[in-house]
């Protein structure tokens, strides 16, 4: 057995009255001094992994040595020299940048000598400097992600774990964190770094895949893109648009996976399946691309399963509209002094996709709020369908349908009770509920949890649930704040489906999301940062925007950093 | 656990004074702790001083009065001009039984007109009536003893008065020690300082325990080569200073508001203020590993710690006069020792004797408290 990196042999962890492991016999090798990435999505069962690892829970069956240690019963020795980094942070919110800092390195025996030194380095390169007396709890989401990562590396540990640092974190400190731990620690640093973005995970040395406690994949992530060498093509065609371009191909089971991308579709292909046999029916062109991590995952789990989305086929084609069904004009909200949205304008029309990105805290769902007649603006008019919906009577409000970020059900009523609730309140009765609450079950295969509280759902199922809620009663407009939070790749496919579908039957969607990358869905996105809008445009239009000279067209998210870069270099913040 | 004991005491460790200099900046920044300590003893003491009373006073009893002997008129207008009771006087029996029905006298003295001619016959043996309401007993066995007392006092008087020397046969002189007025605050006041105490040392340490879990801090304390044993030394000293400050608030208050006597050495309250809160503060230690949320850690405080110290520390009711099983359950509690302490320290002087053995039942109850606490925890989180 290899003295060195961390063993792991045959875990099994099994949690006190939940029958499915959380993480099942995985065996694996973590090689020292690299960065191994363990990805996957929510509830794959990264963070027990880390938290057994560190010694903090106890396997079911199996177990893990870390150097040679085993990591439960000799945790003292391993805690000499691990740096561990939780989900939550770790942080003592109403100690400054500092005092933490002080605290930690004293907790890890950080010689007195060594401090002043070791703190300037970290400050200088977590450029936290200038906040070193700030309260922690002060601190923008990206910068505590920082300090945290600062704290575990005072004392240089052997085994460093981070529990997903870059969750919630904008895309420009995410990048800071992958610096902090490529250019600080030398080569002697274990590092195991969590994240359910898979794009990070190209980033890593190696990765372990995991999906619901099972271990997918291990080895680099290049060995994991390779096999789709040449099975990823770019698809454009010149007259047809992408959303009923995507439609279509999803339809063949020779596509693995099918995404909107630029000013076409970008569609992954089964082993040994060619473009001639999707080229026979729709004559267009193909591009062969680079394969991307998660066209590797999806790869993994065996493609998309739903082609078809059968919420769509319930939605009757809607009578054109002309002009806009959304307008805000200038709407401002303050929370006391502090200016949430600072004066946003725009229009949306009817059957388009509007996209709403930006950073935590940057106004998104209070901008939303104040569209669904939720919150009051301070100043300026939200109208949805001509109506300001804080006034507008039942009727009007029956016409849009809002699925609330996080879980907006009653968690302790069963699916078929929340089903009948929310249909109840949307004014649905007699055999029209019944008709439609069937049809939801159908379309969202929540037969099997018919008779469930909410709250014991798998994850995907609850955003199911919630989505069904939203729609029963058919709306014409519909306000999904964070739809895709949380849930797997195969399922976000999945909504985007139903929402691609829906928007061809002609009712209007307006999204929030943190996966930039979902924006190419939109026809319009915009961009809000610090209550303000940024940028306005469909998604090429953002990405010309954010182009530099002479370069190729950037993807989204450097698209978005650029314009935040650009948005702070013309506004310099005064602290 | 006791391999790593030693190495502590090899080197007083400076991971220790780190997590102590960190509790006080959450403590001035955080004004939950700082409410806790100061003002909840201190709304607690008022309460206890002004509103829990076991004195009668301002009694309403309704007198009878249906004889127009003078003799008779004297004594009611004895009850009049006593500061225990307030009096309704009438002639017509029926009013005054209503008033006592409705519950607006808690007693009524029948003189009757019987009253004269029996007199007469039989000197100083006349029947006179007392009726109490026995719903709320205790008032009703006070009133009952006061209105039997009154009534000797004035037949003394009246001999007095009329020249006659009034010679019983045994002669009972009381002397009252301790609390010569008989003042219940005096002695409720010392014991209910136990009860704040306890509410409050419990609820210090297993609030900031139990926000530790809720804000993911503790899951990253477990993994740094800190021990169990340091984490609870963390804890227990900075709320051991604040929860001497709270206790001085209490006597402070009590003595110089509400007046009460203090006849025991400051030195002896310090001490055993001490040992209360070490077994206080372990309690809330105690809670917070077992629940590890705020909210049910404050619920738990106050059904673990604040009822039981409150019902059964004999601060209110007398322990002897318990049921046998309960009067052994009062042997666990903290409280029931402090308040014995506090009640000698602040009326008796310095017992001595009392108070050693008050001292050694705390530590033994605060020292299993650590031992479980101990015993419980480990650094893990399953």
């Amino acid at each position: 057995m290899s003295s060195e990196g961390i063993v792991i042999d045959r875990l099994l962890k099994r949690f006190e009255g939940q029958e499915k492991p959380a993480l099942n016999q995985i065996s694996a090798l973590i090689q020292p001094g690299r960065v191994t990435g363990v990805v996957g999505p929510d509830g794959a069962g990264k963070t027990t992994l880390l938290r057994t690892i560190a010694g903090l829970l106890k396997p079911t069956e199996g177990g893990i040595t870390v150097s040679g240690l085993n990591a439960l019963s000799d945790a003292p020795l391993i805690h000499q020299n691990l740096g561990y980094m939780p989900q939550k942070f770790g942080l003592y919110e109403d100690l400054t940048v500092l005092e933490n800092l002080t605290l930690h390195a004293k907790l890890k025996d950080v010689r007195q000598r060594d401090m002043k030194a070791v703190f300037e380095k970290l400050l200088s390169f977590t450029k936290l400097a200038p906040f070193q007396d700030r309260l922690a709890g002060k601190l923008s989401g990206g910068m505590k992600q920082k300090l945290g990562l600062a704290c575990t590396l005072l004392k240089e540990p052997k085994v460093l774990l981070l529990d997903e640092p870059s969750v919630g974190v904008d895309p420009i400190s995410r990048r800071d964190l992958w610096a902090l731990v490529k250019e600080f620690l030398g080569g002697g640093t274990t590092v195991v770094w969590s994240t359910a973005y898979l794009d990070e995970a190209a980033l890593c040395d190696e990765v372990l895949v995991l999906n619901e406690g099972d271990l997918l994949f291990t080895g680099t992530p290049q060995a994991l893109t390779t096999r789709l060498e040449g099975r990823v093509f770019q698809a454009t065609h010149p007259s047809q648009d992408k959303r009923s371009l995507l439609l279509h191909f999803l339809k063949n089971e020779a596509v693995v996976d099918g995404l909107i991308q630029g000013d076409g579709v970008r569609l992954v292909l089964k082993g040994g399946a060619t473009t001639e046999l999707l080229t026979a029916d729709v004559p267009m062109a193909w591009e062969s691309v680079t394969p991307t991590f998660e066209d590797g995952f999806i790869d993994l789990l065996g493609g998309i399963t739903e082609r078809e989305s059968e919420l769509a086929s319930l939605v009757e084609t809607m009578a054109h509209q002309e002009g806009d069904v959304i307008q805000v004009e200038h709407i401002v909200k303050e929370f006391g002094d502090f200016k949430a949205v600072g004066g946003i304008s725009f229009g949306i029309k009817q059957g388009e996709i509007f996209g709403f990105l930006g950073p935590n805290g940057a106004g998104k769902s209070t901008t939303f709020k104040m569209l669904c007649g939720l919150l009051t603006p301070t100043q300026g008019k939200a109208l949805v369908l001509g109506n300001n919906l804080r006034q507008a009577d039942q009727l009007a409000k029956r016409r849009i349908g809002y699925m609330a970020q996080k879980f907006s059900l009653y968690e302790n009523l069963t699916v078929s009770h929340n089903l009948s609730f929310f249909s109840g309140i949307y004014g649905l009765s007699g055999k029209e509920q019944a008709r439609e609450i069937d049809s939801m079950i159908e379309t969202f295969n929540l037969r099997k949890y018919l008779n469930e509280p909410a709250d014991s759902l798998p994850l995907g199922y609850k955003q199911r649930l919630a989505l069904a809620c939203s729609v029963m009663h058919r709306p014409s407009i519909l306000f999904l704040d964070e739809p895709t939070s949380g849930v797997d790749p195969l399922t976000r496919r999945e909504f985007w489906m139903h929402i691609n579908g829906m928007v061809q039957k002609g009712v209007t969607v307006m999204v929030t999301t943190h996966f930039i990358e979902e924006a190419e869905y939109c026809d319009r996105a915009c961009l809000i940062y610090r209550g303000l809008m940024i940028a306005l445009g469909t998604p090429d239009e953002l990405k010309q925007k954010a182009r530099q000279e002479g370069a190729s067209l950037p993807n989204l998210e450097e698209t978005f950093i650029a314009l935040i870069q650009d948005h702070d270099s013309k506004n310099p913040l005064v602290h | 656990m006791t391999a790593k004991i030693p190495s502590f005491i090899r080197c007083p460790s400076r991971r220790v004074t780190a997590l102590i200099v960190k509790e006080f900046y959450q403590i001035v920044r955080d004004p939950s702790s700082v409410l806790i300590a100061f003002i909840l003893p201190l709304i607690l003491i008022f309460l206890f001083g002004y509103a829990i009373s076991l004195d009668t006073r301002h009694t309403k009893i309704g007198i009878v009065l249906e004889t127009t002997n003078p003799d008779m008129m004297d004594f009611a207008a004895s009850f009049r001009h006593s500061p225990y009771f307030d009096t309704v006087m009438d002639t017509d029996r029926h009013a005054i039984e209503e008033l006592l029905v409705a519950g607006r006298v808690r007693a009524m003295i029948v003189l009757p007109l019987a009253f004269d001619r029996e007199e007469e016959e039989r000197a100083r043996a006349a029947p006179i009536q007392v009726i109490t309401d026995a719903s709320e007993p205790n008032t009703a066995n006070l009133l009952a003893n006061y209105i039997q007392a009154a009534w000797q006092t004035w037949n003394i008087q009246k001999l007095k008065s009329s020249g006659e020397e009034y010679k019983p046969p045994i002669q009972v002189i009381d002397r009252i020690w301790y609390n010569p007025a008989s003042i219940s605050r005096f002695f409720l006041l010392p014991g209910s300082i136990a009860i704040i105490m306890t509410i409050v040392g419990t609820l210090l340490t297993a609030l900031v325990v139990a926000r530790e879990w809720e804000r993911g801090t503790m899951e990253a304390l477990m993994s740094t080569p800190i021990t169990i044993f340091e984490i609870i030394i963390g804890k227990l000293v900075p709320y051991f200073v604040l929860g001497l400050g709270a206790m001085s608030v209490c006597v402070l208050f009590s003595v110089v508001i509400f007046d009460v006597p203090f006849r025991g050495s400051i030195l002896l309250l310090l001490g055993m203020s001490g040992l209360f809160l070490y077994a206080a503060l372990s309690l809330g230690l105690l809670i917070s590993t077992i629940s590890r949320n705020q909210f049910v850690a404050s619920q738990a405080s106050l059904y673990a710690a604040f009822l039981p110290a409150f019902l059964l520390s004999g601060f209110l009711f007398e322990i002897k006069s318990m049921p046998t099983v309960i009067q052994g359950l009062t042997y666990v509690l903290p409280a029931r020792y402090f308040v014995n302490t506090l009640q000698t320290l602040f009326l008796a002087g310095d017992v001595t004797k009392l108070i050693i053995v008050d001292a050694v039942g705390i530590v033994c109850i605060g020292s299993v408290f650590v031992f479980v606490i101990l015993r419980k925890t480990r650094k893990r989180l399953d």
